[in-house]
Order: structure tokens, then sequence, then C-alpha cells
């Protein structure tokens, strides 16, 4: 139960040789009792999700009108635009570093494998909670699993979710049954593994791309800035692997700090050159469509969405494109970890004009009608982030969670 | 791991599947107009903004069956608390259909887009190839294959809202203050077809500013309006376009359009108006396609890909297996 915490890993910038036959040799202990559970900040993260689970009950006992502020102009606010659709994206690092061990057999990829999965199975837990309030009759969450509509692609998109969370749960599965000992259930979900990657990664790309088909049955509401006719799925995959990226790479240095584990650097190099290609091409799509649709215009006319979209595209795409095109900052874990939060961020607020600011153009010529969250729908948002990183720092205490 | 002639079959297998079903799924057209639907055609022209339609509206459908109907059978106006008439500004869950007024300078002219005024009324369209039906994801809204009308079923909802934000014309509405709310929107009175009525805001419109009827019958009477002569004298029809009622008035300059026949791709309620549509508050934006084509046109690339994806993935996983070993 030793482990070197001289030499390599975080802040050296040299991948040490030793550290990694060490950890490969699985020397790392199941559970992680150096981790100290109740620190002032997980304290203050337990409170607000106290907080939400009061706000939630609420909701279900005096219904959305009075907990959120959303009206039939904006049908759907922040608990859809930032934490279903957020954490859907958030979740994209899942199936890419799945696909990049499991698919393309990068095993360099291998120590950050477990993390990205479990980041993946929380984002879509999060979704899936925020959806459960956020819709008018929660406990009929499972109706689309047998009233089946293959036209509606909200139906497409909810099929989805129920297999591929389901899958998540699957492919972080070993790590529980390591804690129990379970040998036998181990060896079986070994050999089949790759299977359930492969499944999930074709179900996790298509749900990402479906999360923005969407919006396809919006073209006369939305702004053209974010309706991007049939690019539209396909921008949103896009995002959803830079933001996966980012966010793994991000809480891997977190935790590497956190609950000083080691890991290569060669790794978070990796992600940053797998984050600038996709930004890239994110930027060249979004340009093209914007140019050959004659709206470059709009986004310059200086209205709220026109901003909302220079801030995404300028914090979220531009600058971490800039900043990781040097070579230095590539190969900087302090700069890597500056451009992840602003990857991350960008895509948020992406998600969020996509779902909320791109009908204020039609909402304020045509319905006429404001929206801006509540306290509660706020509070329940915080609570729900609190949830996300309290369970990811439970399971990195009390299972094998780096360890692969 | 090792891979055996078993999996690969049962892989392969599974996709082949995966593709069968994309042909069934391709057989799913837009549906034409039925012959026997039925609509509403509304000249705002012959409007005289009295609200009697907006009244019985929410009178008939607070009965039984009705889009408004509850367990107390109130009607919306009533259990507001000093139980005195509404005035809503907005369509909403208690306002099915609503007149509102355009306004532009001195106001003076009836139906003139300049220093004039002209009614409109808003309700469900209910389209020949309806958005909302399309994209709900538990079939609670439905369009009935004779009349066309598109209904809603409420114990399958479960209140996404997608419905809300795929309609193009901002019909549906949801109960934000029901902890068990409903989508409301006009269901063309379908409820009061077994007794041999037809749409209220119709039968008690006094002028014939909306008239029910067979939508392909109301077409023809639209087409016949715009082609009489501006100042002539017609026997508009009143109520119904098959009642045999009439209200003889002066032709007026019509907007060289019929609202409703191509928009979206066609609704079962039509307008006819002195005013520009877009001035009127529809949004210049909607186009002629149906919109359910444009979430389809994804969607049935859905089983393709998913087949597409899986021999993707297994391919690439054998052939960078040798990387595995170097390593």
């Amino acid at each position: 139960m030793k482990r070197d915490y001289k030499n390599g890993g975080y802040g050296s910038g040299q991948p040490t040789y030793n550290i990694m036959k060490k950890v490969m040799s699985s020397e790392v202990m199941s559970s992680d009792h150096e981790i100290k559970m109740w620190t002032p900040r997980t304290v203050v993260m337990v409170l607000f999700i106290m907080i939400a689970a009061a706000i939630a009950l609420y909701r279900m006992v005096y219904g959305l009108g009075a907990a959120t502020n959303m009206n039939d102009a904006y049908p759907w606010g922040i608990w859809l635009g930032f934490d279903l659709l957020g954490g859907v994206a958030m979740a994209g690092g899942g199936f890419t570093i799945a696909a990049a061990i499991y698919i393309f057999n990068w095993k360099k990829y291998k120590p950050i494998g477990r993390p990205a999965i479990l980041t993946a199975f929380l984002g879509y837990l999060l979704a899936v909670i925020a959806l459960f309030f956020d819709i008018g009759h929660p406990f009929r969450l499972w109706h689309p699993s047998i009233m089946w509509q293959v036209h509606s692609i909200m139906w497409v998109v909810a099929i989805h979710v129920i297999l591929y969370t389901t899958t998540l749960a699957i492919e972080s599965s070993p790590m529980v049954f390591e804690k129990f000992k379970m040998p036998k259930v181990l060896t079986f979900l070994k050999r089949y593994m790759v299977w359930a990657v492969i499944f999930g990664c074709m179900l996790s790309t298509l749900h990402q791309a479906s999360l923005g088909a969407v919006f396809l049955i919006a073209p006369s509401k939305m702004s053209p800035l974010w309706f991007v006719g049939s690019f539209m799925p396909y921008m949103f995959l896009i995002s959803a692997i830079a933001m996966g990226l980012a966010m793994v790479s991000t809480e891997s240095i977190i935790s590497a700090k956190a609950f000083n584990h080691k890991i290569d650097n060669e790794i978070f190099f990796g992600l940053a050159r797998g984050l600038l290609t996709t930004l890239i091409i994110y930027l060249i799509v979004k340009v093209y469509y914007l140019i050959t649709t004659n709206s470059l215009g709009v986004a310059f006319n200086g209205s709220m969405p026109s901003m909302m979209f220079l801030l995404e595209m300028g914090l979220g795409v531009l600058l971490p494109i800039l900043l990781l095109a040097n070579r230095k900052m590539r190969t900087s874990l302090n700069s890597i970890a500056a451009v992840n939060w602003l990857v991350i961020i960008g895509v948020l607020v992406n998600r969020m004009n996509v779902c909320i600011f791109s009908i204020e153009d039609y909402n304020t010529t045509v319905a006429g009608a404001s929206y801006f969250p509540s306290a509660m729908e706020l509070l329940l948002t915080l609570g729900l982030i609190s949830l996300g990183v309290v369970l990811f720092k439970m399971a990195a205490k009390y299972l094998p969670l780096f360890k692969y | 791991m090792a891979i055996n002639r078993r999996d690969f079959l049962k892989v392969s297998a599974g996709s082949g599947l995966l593709l069968a079903s994309s042909v069934s799924l391709a057989d799913a057209a837009p549906k034409p107009l039925s012959s026997d639907a039925v609509g509403i055609l509304y000249d705002a022209t012959l409007c005289i903004g009295c609200k009697s339609c907006m009244v019985n509206c929410k009178k008939y459908n607070s009965m039984e069956g009705g889009a408004l109907y509850n367990e107390d059978g109130d009607v919306p106006y009533e259990y507001s608390p000093d139980r005195i008439y509404d005035a809503p500004a907005n369509l909403s869950g208690k306002t099915l259909n609503i007149i509102k007024a355009y306004r532009n300078g001195t106001g003076l002219n009836k139906d003139q887009a300049e220093d004039g005024f002209s009614f409109v009324k808003n309700h469900c369209l209910h389209c020949v190839d309806p958005a909302c039906v399309s994209v709900c994801p538990v079939g609670a809204l439905i369009k009935d294959p004779v009349t066309g009308v598109v209904s809603y079923e409420a114990h399958k909802c479960i209140g996404c809202r997608y419905c809300q934000v795929a309609c193009p014309f901002n019909i549906p509405k949801f109960e934000w203050d029901e902890p068990s709310p409903k989508i409301v929107k006009c269901q063309l009175c379908h409820h009061r077809y077994a007794e041999g009525k037809y749409a209220a805001c119709c039968e008690f419109c006094p002028t014939g500013a909306s008239i029910f009827g067979k939508v392909v019958d109301l077409q023809e009477e639209a087409k016949k309006r715009l082609s009489l002569k501006p100042g002539e004298e017609y026997a508009y029809p009143v109520k119904r376009v098959d009642s045999g009622e009439t209200m003889t008035q002066k032709v007026p300059h019509y907007t060289e359009k019929v609202y409703g026949l191509t928009e979206a791709g066609g609704t079962q309620y039509m307008l006819m108006a002195g005013v520009p549509f877009d001035k009127l508050g529809f949004n210049p934006r909607i186009t002629d396609d149906a919109y359910p084509d444009l979430t389809w046109k994804y969607i049935k690339k859905v089983p393709i890909l998913i087949g597409a994806l899986l021999v993707a993935g297994t391919v690439t996983h054998f052939i960078t297996r040798g990387d595995d070993k170097e390593s």
C-alpha cells in the first residue's frame, strides 16, 4: 500500500517509468482512505443538495409555475438548457475516452478510463434527475418506453437515455465488483466489456447528435446563429466531444492534485491536442454555415442573443484554439487546465443559448414574453452540480476509481 | 480479449436486424388531407371584434369532453375570485381562442394596414401534417384520420412541452399553475360532433367571420371570395359554409392570400384579411415545409447510423488490436 509521491506524476512534466510500472501492477489500493470525506467544501455542497431536495419537494407539491419562471413562450428553462443539455454534454468524455481505449486501442488513456466513464454516468444521472423534476408529470417518465413513437425525436432521445444510462452503469460496474471482491462477475464483465463499449459508443454518439436534432423542428423560431439546419445534430456531437475531453482532463488534473494520484502528463497533452482538433472542426463548420446562410451579420447586431453568441464563440472556441495552437501552452498543465475551463463554460453557454437565447428574438417580436430563472431554478441547479461533485468524491474514496 | 466466431455472428446479426428495421421506418410519409377533414375559415374583414367566439369557446369547452373541462365543470371566467368576465391578453391554459386587434396610425379605416385596424382570431390551425403530433414522445397528441382534428390525450402526456417548442404557430399552452398539468389547445370542439354540433366559435359568430365546414369546401369558398371584385355585393355564408344562412355584405379589398393553404404544409384553419398576415402576428419565417419532415430526415437515418457505428466500432477494434500487443 505504498506509493511513490516524489517522482513523476502531476506537475513534474515528465512521465516516470517506475510509477507507471507500479500503477500498472495494480499496487494502488482498492479504495482510498486518505481522502477526507467531510471537508468544509463538502459540507457546503451537502447543504446545497439538501436545499435542492427541499425545492424539489416544493415543485412536486405546488407545480412548475410555483417553482420556476418558465412560461408558454419559454417552455424550456435552465433545468433543461443547463442541467439536462449540459449534463449530457459533460458526459461526452465517457464515450470519447472509452472509444479511444477499447475501439482505437490507445491504451495510454487507460488511467483516465474509469473516471471518464463515471463522469459520463453521473452526467446522465444528473440529466435524468433534472428531467424528472422538469417534466409536468414526473411519475410518467417511463411512458416513452411503452408508448412507442418512432417519428418523434424526443422518443428517440428518451430510448437512448434509458439504454445508455444502463450501459454506463455496466461500464462502471467493475469498480463495484472489485470493491466487493466478486471475481467471477468481474471476469465475465471483462470478457464482454468491449461489446458494451462499442454498443455504448454507438448509443452515445447518436444520443448527443439526436439532442441537437431535437431543435431541427424550430427553424422559424430560432436565431440563425444557432439554428444550423441539418448540421444541428453534428454540432451537438462535436461540441459534446470537446466538452467531454475538457471535462475528463480537468477532473483528472483536479483529482491528481486533490487525491494525490499520479497521472502521466502525456495523457493531458494528448487530450489537449484532441481538444484543439475538435474545436477547429467546430469553428470551421460554424463559420461555413454562418457565411453560406448570410447570417454572419446577426452575430454583430448588438442584441442580447448576439452578445451571448460572441461570448460563447470567443470564450469557448476562439480563445482556446489560439491558446492551444501555441505549443508551449499545449504542453503546460496550468494553461491546459485554464483552457479546459474555458471550453466547459463555452459549451454550457452554448447549450443555454440554443435552448433559451436562440428564441429571444422570436419571443420579443412575436410572442412578447421574457424569462429569467427563478431562485428555485438556480438553487436546484446548484444542488445538482454539488450532487455530481460529492458522488464523484465518494466514488474516489470508496471505489477503486483510479485503478485500471 | 478474444473474439470467436459466435460473438462475431451475434454482432453481425444484431446490426442486420437494425438495418432491416429501417426499411419499415421509411414508410412513414406525411399524410395527405382527408377528404372529410373539417376546419374553420375566418374572414377578418367580417369580424366586428365582439368576442362572442371567445366566451362561447370557454363555455362549451368546459363541458365534458371539452379542452377546458375539469371535474367541477366550472368555466374559466367563473372561477376567477370575483367571478367576472376575464379578458385574456394571450392564449393560455384557460384560453383556447382569442381575438386580437391590429392598429396603425389613426386606426380609423377597417382592414387597412395604414391608418387602419383589423381583428385577428388565434387558435390551433390543425395542420395537415402537424409538428406537435410528430414530436410528441408518447403519442399524447393525435390527428384524427377522418376529421383531421388535432386532439390531446391527457393521460399519456408526460409534460415535456416539446409540442410548445415545435409548434410554428405557438399554439399549445401549458397549465403552469397546476401540480398535475395538461397541455391545452383548441380541439375544434370535436366533443360536440356526436350531437350534430360543431365548433362553438362558428356557431356563435353573428357575422359569419368564422365559418365551419369541410376543408375542401372552405378552400373553395376562400378562393371564390378572392376572385370577387371589391365593392360588389356577396352573400356570405354564416355559421357553416353549407348552412344556407347568409348575410349580404360589400366585398372588401383582400390581401391576395389565404393564410393556411400552404403554410407549414397546409392547415385546416384558414384566414382572410385586408391587412398583411405578418402584421396580424403571424411569423413571416414560417415556411411551406411540412415541419415533421425536418426531424424525419434525421430520424430515418438513425437505424442505418446504428448499424454503421456498430460495424465501424467492431472493425476498428480488431484492426487496431495489434497496437495493444506492442505497448
